[in-house]
Formats: structure tokens, sequence, C-alpha cells
């Protein structure tokens, strides 16, 4: 692999382990992970509850550090940063999708889908503009001014994701989108995501144990045990 | 952010109302009693001071007898015209004497009688007292020598014997002497010791002796002490003057007092000081309790809000950004309480500065003070539960239920 700056995978994982607790308590969640993402790739990481999945997507969104191992994002070394660089990091380059939907509650759909042009200190007049367009693209223009608790499971969803792309980060972290939705609702959120994907090149990462779902994604990581035990690329997605 | 973290708050305090109102109430009673009382507090003191300064803060009275304790005098052998002439005579500084003497009697005009003191005068008590006539004439040298039968009387007198009626050229009854009204006193009012100066009767020292008191005795010796000069040290020259006059043997103590005007206003601003630090302590552990009840709050609205604050770290906020959010609502709820105190205490001061005739003195330091310390109670005990708010895991804020 050469070092140039073309190169340089987006996401690279090298030798990342993960403990939780000390002694004999410890847990072993990550047993030496070695992943590499490009961008524009659209990836699902599948395996059983406790295969240490979730536990790799909180350390490639930065909201975790590996115990061992380094995790490169676009050539950064992640596990130097301080909690403040991590946020830093997360403000301008991630987005994030969560199985909880996790909107603001009593807080309507454009404010939601503002709050993080708001930590990037964006003026009122153009937070408002890029929300409505983000809101827009996910199809709920007309919502703008309802709260989640006025939104339908699906609608709720489809705000985090304008909430999660209104910033044009480089990558879209899923935490089971569709975990909390009906499988035609899933079906509507997956399209989403693959069009945005495919539309804007936005590279995004998916946690989920549906293989339903997996199939949109043009990769499939499997995790065993914390460790990576299948990879492989989809012919049709591709 | 700042600006931003400001509408936040507003916003989550609206939504709160009712907790947020019960939440700053300790702080709105400690700020309101801050104010009430320093702003009373002032209001009184204005009064004393201007009263006491209506009497002349130059002034001394050298009675006969000590206090013996509340309100009790021994009793010892009065003064006469000779010791007052004497003080005047042989103590340098001394402006002004005026001599005096009071008894208690009762007045009658028509079928009218009020019970009032009728006191023995020269012109000088005019001036010593800073009095003036509200319309009349002083004594004339000639009453005054011959003891004439006539008199002066106080606003209340003249109200209680005359009502509406024009006192001049009408004569009075006291005791068994009738004597013409040629003066009225202007108002004066109630003294700082709460009586009433305008219920009096003057008349010629040498009549009141005569006629009323039928001895020489003078009960009161007014004296005034020229601009710049010592009080203390004309004091001093009194009482050793008095000593000699009155053969009291060194072991002995004085038999009788001389009473600084200066002495009575530190007294009086005494009282008051104790007081306004009395009450401070109290309104200061109100702002404390006050205080703990911000946090107690902010801690229950960190917890409630787990989640918010576990999406705003994923998104990217920073521990600064979630700090200051929690800090800055602290601070606002807090301002709002002194706020609410200071315009309760305003309205409060008003009200009960009318009750208490007492002027209403409007006090701007200690508003700004108020407002500036519960702000600062708010930063104080807004800071832990705004760092605990900051240092959250996102990961597992993200996952409380």
């Amino acid at each position: 692999m050469s070092d140039t700056h073309a190169n340089t995978p987006l996401i690279e994982l090298q030798g990342v382990t993960k403990v939780y607790g000390r002694g004999a308590a410890a847990m072993q969640a990550l047993r030496g992970v070695d992943l590499r993402i490009d961008a524009g790739e659209f990836v699902a990481v599948m395996g059983p509850s406790g295969s240490g999945k979730s536990t790799c997507l909180n350390i490639l969104g930065c909201l975790d550090t590996p115990t061992a191992g380094t995790y490169r994002f676009g050539g950064v070394e992640v596990g130097g940063l301080s909690r403040n660089q991590r946020a830093e990091l997360r403000r301008h380059y991630l987005g994030f999708v969560f199985q909880g939907f996790n909107l603001l509650n009593r807080t309507t759909a454009l404010e939601n889908v503002e709050l993080p042009l708001l930590y990037r200190g964006i003026h009122l007049a153009e937070r408002h503009r890029l929300a409505r367009e983000a809101l827009t693209a996910v199809g709920l223009a007309e919502w703008a001014t309802h709260t989640p608790g006025e939104l339908s499971g699906g609608q709720q969803q489809r705000v985090a994701i304008a909430r999660a792309i209104v910033t044009a980060p480089d990558v879209l972290f899923a935490d089971e989108p569709t975990g909390n939705l009906d499988s035609a609702r899933s079906r509507e959120i997956m399209e989403l995501l693959t069009r945005f994907n495919r539309e804007r090149g936005l590279t995004i990462v998916m946690v989920t144990h549906e293989a339903d779902m997996a199939a949109f994604a043009s990769r499939s990581v499997r995790f065993v045990d914390g460790r990576v035990a299948a990879d492989t690329r989809s012919t049709e997605a591709a | 952010m700042v600006w931003n973290a400001l509408l936040l708050a507003l916003r989550e305090i609206r939504r709160n109302v009712l907790r947020s109102c019960l939440t700053i109430l300790g702080i709105v009673i400690g700020v309101a009693a801050v104010i009430v009382m320093v702003t009373l507090g002032g209001g009184d003191t204005a009064q004393v001071t201007a009263k006491i300064a209506s009497l002349g803060t130059n002034l001394l009275m050298v009675r006969p007898g000590q206090r013996m304790g509340f309100g009790q005098m021994s009793t010892a052998a009065q003064f006469d015209l000779a010791d007052a002439e004497a003080v005047e005579r042989e103590i340098r500084s001394v402006l002004a004497i005026s001599p005096a003497s009071t008894a208690p009697t009762t007045a009658v005009f028509g079928n009218r009688n009020w019970s009032t003191s009728v006191t023995g005068i020269d012109n000088r008590y005019f001036g010593v007292r800073n009095w003036t006539l509200a319309s009349g004439r002083e004594f004339t040298d000639s009453e005054l020598r011959a003891g004439s039968s006539v008199c002066i009387v106080g606003a209340t007198v003249r109200k209680e014997l005359f009502g509406a009626q024009d006192p001049l050229d009408n004569k009075l009854r006291l005791e068994k002497l009738s004597c013409t009204v040629i003066g009225l006193l202007q108002a004066k009012g109630q003294s700082t010791m709460g009586s009433d100066q305008d219920d009096l009767v003057l008349m010629p020292l040498r009549a009141f002796q005569r006629r009323i008191a039928g001895n020489q005795d003078i009960g009161l010796i007014q004296v005034s002490v020229r601009d710049g000069a010592s009080t203390e040290q004309v004091k001093q020259d009194i009482e050793d003057l008095l000593r000699t006059r009155r053969h009291i043997a060194p072991s002995e103590d004085d038999d009788f007092q001389v009473l600084d005007m200066k002495e009575i206003t530190q007294m009086l601003a005494g009282t008051t000081q104790v007081l306004t630090a009395l009450l401070g302590a109290v309104a200061a552990v109100s702002l404390l309790v006050g205080g703990i009840g911000i946090m107690n709050i902010m801690l229950v609205s960190v917890t409630e809000r787990t989640r918010e604050i576990g999406i705003r770290l994923a998104i990217g906020a920073l521990e600064r950004e979630v700090l200051m959010q929690f800090l800055v609502e602290a601070v606002v709820l807090a301002s709002f309480g002194g706020l609410t105190g200071i315009v309760l205490a305003l309205a409060a001061s008003v009200v009960l500065a009318d009750l208490m005739s007492i002027p209403f003195v409007f006090n701007p330091g200690i508003v700004v003070l108020a407002f500036l310390f519960s702000a600062i109670v708010g930063v104080v005990f807004g800071f832990f539960p705004a760092r605990t708010a900051a240092r959250l895991d996102p990961i597992e804020a993200l996952r409380h239920e």
C-alpha cells in the first residue's frame, strides 16, 4: 500500500482493541480489528449482539477511543486527540443517525436540523436556508414547524437524517437506523440513504442486524467476537 | 455562543414556568429583603438626620439630674438663671444660650381644654432651637422684664383649642392664669424620639416662674456652640463649670446631664446599623438557600436532559459550550429571581415608607449590588451542575432513558 495522499483511506483501523473495565472484570469488546473504508462507500456492519459492532461504530464515530491500535480518520490519528478535538472532528466531518432517532423533544423539526449548524457558528438566515434544504431533501419541507411528538417514527428518522446531512459531512454513521421502524418505513429510510450515497457520494457506515437492510449497502462487514469475520462487496449494489 | 445559550435558557425556563418560579423564590426573598431593609433604613436615617439638623447639630442640652435608667431621672437641685448666665459668660465657643423651664398644664379656651406643657423662655429660645413663627410676634423686652401674661402656641395646641379660628389676640387660660396669644409657631412635627414637638405653649420665663412654677428654677439650659468649635470641648467646659458652681466633690458623680445632639445622632445611627447588619445576615442566608435551590433544580434538569446533552455532544458540542448552556440557564434563573426581588422590594418599600411615614429614598447602589449578587449566586451554584452536564460521556448519555 503506497502512502501517497491520494491513496490515504478515509477511515483506517489497524489492530484496534477495546477493553472495558479492569482486571478480572475486564471485558474485551474488540480483539484486533483491521478495517479500511474509502470515501463513497456504503458499508453495512453486521453481527450478533456483543460482537463489538456498536463499539466499533463508537470508535469510528470518534465518540470513543481504542484501547490499543490506531484509528486514522482522513490520515489523522484519532487516538491522540482530546475530547474537545474529537468533538470538533464530529462537528465538521461526521453525521450521526441513531436507532432511537434522538431528536430534541419540544423542538421543531427545523430547529433540530439547525442544531449542528448552531455549533458551527453559522448565522441564523443561513441556518434556516440550509436546514430547509436538508428537510426538503428528506421530503419533509412541509413538516418543518412540527415537533417530534407530532411526527411518525419514519418521519422522525428522516428529520434525524436531515440533521446528519445538513452540514455536508464526510461520513454518516447510522446505528440501527431502522431498528424502531416497520418494514415499509425501513425501506423508505434505506432508499433515502442509498440515494444520498449515490447522488452525493456520501460515505455511510451503518450498523444493522437485519440482512434485508444490509442488502442496500455496497459492502458488508461481519463482526464475530470482536473480530472482523467476513468482508464482502455486493456486486449488485456496487 | 452566549446569545444562543441565552435563547436556549429562556426557552427552557418557559417550559418549566412553575418549577422555575419556585426555584427562584429563595433569591426573590433574599434580594427583596436586602433592598427593602436598606431602602427603609436609608429613609429612616435621612429623616433622623434631617430632624437633628433642624434641631441644630451644634446644640447641647443641659438638664439637672442624671439618667438612672429607662426614662428615670434622679432628682437633683434645679439650675437658676445665674447658672445659665455663667455658662454663656464663662465658656468660650458658646454662641448663645437659652434658659427654659417647663411644667405640664391644661390649656383652656372657651369650652375646650387640652393637656399640654407650658415653657418659660426668652427670645433667645427661637434662635437656639432654630424655630420661627408662622404668624404673630416674639415677646417684647418689656413683656419679658415684666413677666406679662402673653403666650405663643405650638401648632398642635392651636389645632386642639382654636380649630380653624385664628388664635392671635385670643385669651387662653393656663391653670388660673389668663394670657393673650401673640404668636403661632411654625409646625415642626414629631421629634426623633417620637414626641410631638408642636404640643407646647411658650411664655416669658419670668411670667412662668412667678405665676406657674412659683420658683426661680431653670429646668433646661440649651446651648448652641459656634460653628467649627468642638462640642466635646464645650461639653467638658460646661461640666467643669457646673460642678464647681454646684459644689460637687471630685469623688461624686455629676448631678446634671449635658446631652450632645451629635451623640444622639450617632446613637440612632448605631441602632440602624445593627439592624441593617442583622437583616443583611438574614438576607445572605436566604440567598445561600436560594442558591442551593437553584443548584438542586439544575442538577435535576441535567439528569432529565441527559439524552439531550448526549445528542449535543455527539453532534459536536464542545464541553465548554454545554457548560455555558447550563451555566447561562442558572444565571438567567437567578437573575430573574433578582429582578423579581427588586421589583417587589421597590413596590413594598414605597408602601411601607408611606405607612411608616418616612421618606422613600431610592438607593440605586443596592439595587445594582443585589442584582449582581443574584447573578453571582447563579454562577456559583450553577457551575457544579453545568460541569456535570459538560463532562457526561456522550455514549452513556445517549443510552440514558
